[in-house]
């Protein structure tokens, strides 16, 4: 089930007493999610993600726009005619009944020609509980399991009605890092699995990046950018997907173009032939940098991080607008830096370096001249 | 923080070089430290020990005292007659059939409709807050003081019906004096002030409780299609269930204890007006114009306690089958 | 459409566009009517709430002659009076009564608060012997109805010839089991390195409770003396046993004196006008107050 939002819209009245301007949370929505994929909303908190997803499962009314799932319009529909399953950042297991009474609640609640009886019932939970692995748990409370398999009974329960939507918020943040990793593959897998459209919520890129099959970007109310998490890593659109996208964060400088190179501080770095001359953004993802003896960009040395199989130079230019930049280098080049180095020089590779204007931070494109 | 870590390491590796002079006046304060603790609680002590410990044993002593005489502070001999007499005083009798009547009929009564009216303020977002500041002004209200309100309400005179009566008669009933009428009249003023003092804390406890329902199982249960009715049977009622049977309990607990709402509705002979409440018992016992006998209001005391003591446990145990977590 | 959901095995009700428009507006229907339902029930309690106190300030204001010649009761009056408030303050004394309760709520409230917090302040943090039974037994007396001790209290009061005395009066209620454990609790939430930082510093136990402990803790402290004050405004039982003198009656055994013979007739405008008088303190307070006193009345403070 494809899932298109039109022209959407939510604005909120403001709490602020000075400011009686409206909040937009969600700001003129215009994008079709495709069927049978998992899509990840990724924004930094008040960004309007959870306001979205609670848009297309139908708990809040759009003050403008409509929702489609496929070609139907469900905007005045209230949740439960959705067809929707959704997960909870807290799981919200009902905590007085077991695991089994969880599952089964959804389907309790079916009337008329939908009534299953009882067998159908237990047999459509137990699938259900199969499918995400917790079969052997029916009959234990809620409190009585960990976080991951609280998890894993939530998205049983929103399966269990075979939803044409699945929507997930904030699904990996009430665990901890190691559970984190194996849960996100998990999700992946069950979505895989059911071929259900999956759509959820995060705040943390990695953890969109890894599992989805396209991300949408937002920040305050507004999309920034849609696409496939390495085609919006490897193209962002303005200066905050860039910087939102990647760990370590990109390094931004304040350059000059003129005429067709890049210069960052004094030094000229790039051949970039159709950007107009003028100062710009520049922005270097750490993996971008290149330790040469003749490298262009020249900077203070101001440490050396071993991580294994990478080292991590940290050093600062007077371009960079941020105290330090960080530059990911192979191990195998820890000997070019000498122990007693205040300087290193770097050259930069062409199509990990981005262009912005300073000021809108939109993308300026250039043409890399080998 | 930090500070006061490096302040902890501090005081402990002074006190690991103390020399023996400094040690034994360290001891000096420990022990006098020790003692600074219970002179701190001496002045709770007192009074709890003379207001509140003695007269607790004392009320056992007093009421298994016979014949015992206030004026002269002397007595007969001991036994259980007190308690025979109270048990077949007509006048204790009444008071705890009305005891009984009340708490039967108030506390199931005010605990529903206190459920009722909090979930309804639950529902709604305009006036909320108004409408439980609203709700909660009977509670700092004087009873004494707005009983005499509601006497006024419902006391049919020479001169005007009252105001109930007006209603009454309005929809074509019959006016009925429900301060000094029929014995069923009296009750229902009686039950009906009582609700009107309880319902704050009960509303209050009940939407705070409800409140504290995190919002996400209404979410969920909404997505998936549980109907109103399901949803509030299954998922709200067990949640709050803890704060429902605690204010049954106290529920009884208080209802077993009325006596000012009697007293501001129908005056302070309540003997005479077949209204007494058990705690009135003990205390027209002790005073007035039938007082001067505390072994009986010990006896009658004690008795009271016994029952609120057993209807306690029997709710304990109820609740302990009932209530979900 | 319908067959995608079908081999999905979907069981929501899939439908058309019209359908889809038909549940949505029975939804919004319905959830219309039920509004309307919970604002009319709310809006009936609200008057069942508020009327006596309407009714009390109607009446006050009515003069002997209107309202005795209303058989039928008037909901407004167009010739308000305030010769029963005169009369309230000068035929029956209530002024003194007024003061009584003042005093006596100003006493009572104050002494407790210096007894709670010094014991409080001993369970929390002082180390002492014995501290964890001795708490105990305070708290076990939580149970102990204050009607099972009364008794025994009116005759030592009596004995102690303290009957129509201030002390009388305040005495036996100056010390709260559950005050203080509320305010231990309070004070025991303060970090444990306060302490010993103040310990270090030199500081006495009693300019820590005084300078640290109580500044922090002065929310509590405030609830629990606006609890007090209300407690002790409305005490009737008590002070009916202990005084018989009228120049001793607070404003509940006061009203209660009012009722039975005060203004020589039945002078029922008059009499809620002294109802008025003796309820505005309370509201006042409460209307200043109204948040912290519910938040207190929910950690734990039951009426009685």
């Amino acid at each position: 089930m494809k899932v298109v939002l039109r022209n959407l819209t939510k604005k909120f009245p403001s709490r602020d007493k000075k400011n009686k301007a409206d909040v937009i949370a969600v700001n003129n929505f215009d994008f079709e999610i495709p069927d049978g994929k998992l899509i990840g909303l990724l924004g930094p908190s008040g960004c309007g993600k959870s306001t979205t997803l609670n848009l297309i499962s139908g708990l809040e009314k759009p003050t403008e726009g409509q929702v489609f799932f496929g070609e139907d319009d469900v905007t005045g529909l209230p949740p439960e005619h959705r067809g929707i399953g959704l997960v909870f950042q807290n799981y919200a297991l009902y905590p007085h009944l077991t695991v089994r009474q969880n599952i089964l609640f959804p389907l309790e609640n079916l009337k008329g020609k939908d009534k299953l009886s009882k067998a159908e019932m237990l047999e459509k939970a137990m699938e259900a509980a199969k499918l995400v692995q917790i079969d052997e748990l029916m009959e234990r409370k809620p409190g009585e399991l960990s976080g991951g398999q609280q998890q894993r009974v939530a998205i049983a329960r929103a399966l269990v009605k075979r939803p044409r939507v699945l929507l997930l918020d904030e699904p990996l943040s009430n665990l901890d890092a190691r559970l984190r990793l194996q849960t996100r593959e998990e999700i992946k897998r069950i979505q895989k699995e059911t071929g259900i459209t999956t759509i959820f919520v995060t705040h943390d890129q990695e953890e969109a990046m890894s599992i989805s099959d396209m991300i949408v970007v937002m920040k305050d109310g507004m999309v920034q950018q849609i696409g496939r998490p390495q085609e919006v890593y490897d193209s962002p659109a303005n200066l905050f997907v860039a910087k939102f996208l990647g760990t370590p964060p990109i390094n931004v400088f304040q350059g000059q173009v003129k005429g067709g190179t890049l210069y960052l501080d004094k030094d000229p770095v790039l051949e970039v032939s159709g950007a107009a001359d003028g100062p710009v953004c520049a922005g270097v993802r750490p993996e971008g940098f290149l330790l040469r003896k003749d490298g262009t960009l020249g900077c203070e040395l101001s440490g050396v991080e071993v991580m294994g199989r990478d080292i991590s130079v940290v050093a600062s230019n007077k371009a960079s607008m941020m105290p330090t930049i960080r530059a990911i280098i192979g191990a195998e080049n820890l000997a070019e830096i000498s122990a007693d180095a205040s300087q290193v020089r770097f050259c930069l590779k062409p199509n990990k370096v981005f262009l912005f204007h300073p000021e809108t931070e939109e993308r300026i494109l250039f043409e890399v001249v080998k | 923080m930090q500070k006061n870590i490096q302040k902890e390491k501090q005081s402990q590796s002074t006190g690991t070089t103390l020399s023996p002079n400094t040690s034994r006046k360290a001891g000096f304060f420990r022990c006098f430290s020790r003692c600074k603790g219970w002179l701190y609680l001496l002045p709770a002590m007192l009074f709890l020990g003379f207001f509140m410990v003695y007269p607790l044993i004392d009320v056992f002593v007093y009421s298994f005292e016979e014949g015992y005489n206030s004026a002269s502070q002397t007595y007969f001999g001991t036994g259980t007659y007190n308690y025979s007499y109270v048990l077949h005083d007509p006048y204790f009798l009444q008071a705890l059939k009305n005891t009984f009547l009340l708490v039967i009929i108030t506390v199931p009564l005010s605990t529903g409709i206190a459920l009722l009216i909090s979930v309804g303020l639950n529902s709604i977002k305009p006036l909320r807050d108004f409408l439980q500041t609203v709700y909660f002004l009977p509670y700092v209200t004087n009873t004494l003081a707005v009983g005499l309100v509601f006497m006024i309400l419902f006391k049919k005179t020479a001169y005007s019906d009252g105001l109930v009566n007006l209603l009454i008669q309005w929809f074509g009933g019959k006016s009925v004096d429900f301060i000094s009428g029929p014995y069923w009249a009296k009750m229902f003023v009686l039950c009906f002030y009582t609700i009107w003092v309880v319902m704050p804390f009960k509303i209050l406890i009940l939407t705070s409780a409800l409140a504290s329902v995190n919002r996400d199982y209404y979410k969920a249960a909404q997505v998936d299609g549980t109907s109103k009715f399901r949803t509030f049977m299954r998922i709200t009622l067990p949640m709050i269930s803890p704060m429902i049977f605690y204010l049954v309990i106290t529920g009884f607990i208080g209802a077993f204890k009325a006596y000012s709402d009697a007293v501001a509705l129908f005056g302070t002979d309540l003997n005479a007006a077949g209204m007494n409440t058990i705690v009135g018992y003990v205390y027209d016992m002790l005073y007035g114009d039938s007082g001067g006998y505390p072994s009986y209001a010990s006896a009658a005391a004690i008795l009271l306690f016994a029952i609120v003591l057993t209807i306690t446990c029997i709710n304990l145990l109820i609740s302990k089958k009932n209530v979900h977590y | 459409m319908k067959e995608i959901a079908k081999s999905n095995g979907l069981q929501t009700e899939i439908g058309n566009q019209a359908d889809y428009d038909r549940i949505g507006k029975t939804a919004r229907n319905r959830r219309r009517a039920l509004d309307a339902i919970t604002y009319v029930f709310l809006a009936l309690w609200a008057v069942i709430v508020l009327f006596p106190f309407y009714w009390m300030i109607l009446t006050s204001v009515k003069s002997y002659g209107a309202y005795n010649s209303e058989y039928i009761p008037k909901f407004f009056t167009l010739s308000p009076t305030l010769q029963n408030y005169v009369d309230a303050f000068t035929a029956v004394p209530l002024g003194r009564y007024f003061a009584n309760t003042i005093l006596f709520t100003l006493l009572t409230t104050a002494i407790m608060m210096v007894v709670i917090t010094l014991a409080a302040f001993a369970f929390a943090r002082l180390d002492f012997r014995g501290r964890n039974f001795v708490f105990l037994l305070f708290l076990s007396l939580m149970m102990i109805p204050n009607e099972l001790v009364i008794i025994t209290n009116f005759v030592t009061i009596t004995n102690l010839n303290m009957r129509n005395t201030f002390q009388g009066l305040i005495l036996p209620s100056v010390t709260s089991v559950f005050y203080i454990y509320l305010l231990k609790e309070n004070f025991e939430q303060v970090p444990d390195s306060m302490y010993k930082a103040a310990k270090v510093d030199g500081t006495s136990d009693m300019k820590y409770l005084l300078k640290v402990l109580v500044p922090i803790s002065k929310p509590t402290l405030i609830t629990i003396a606006i609890l007090k004050v209300i407690e002790c405004w409305n005490s009737y039982v008590w002070p009916r046993l202990i005084t018989d003198d009228e120049a001793y009656y607070l404003v509940s055994n006061g009203i209660q004196e009012i009722r039975e013979n005060g203004f020589g007739r039945e002078n029922i405008p008059a009499m809620m006008a002294a109802v008025v008088v003796i309820s505005v303190p309370l509201i006042v307070l409460f209307l200043v107050f109204h948040k912290k006193i519910m938040a207190g009345v929910s950690r734990g403070g039951i009426k009685g």
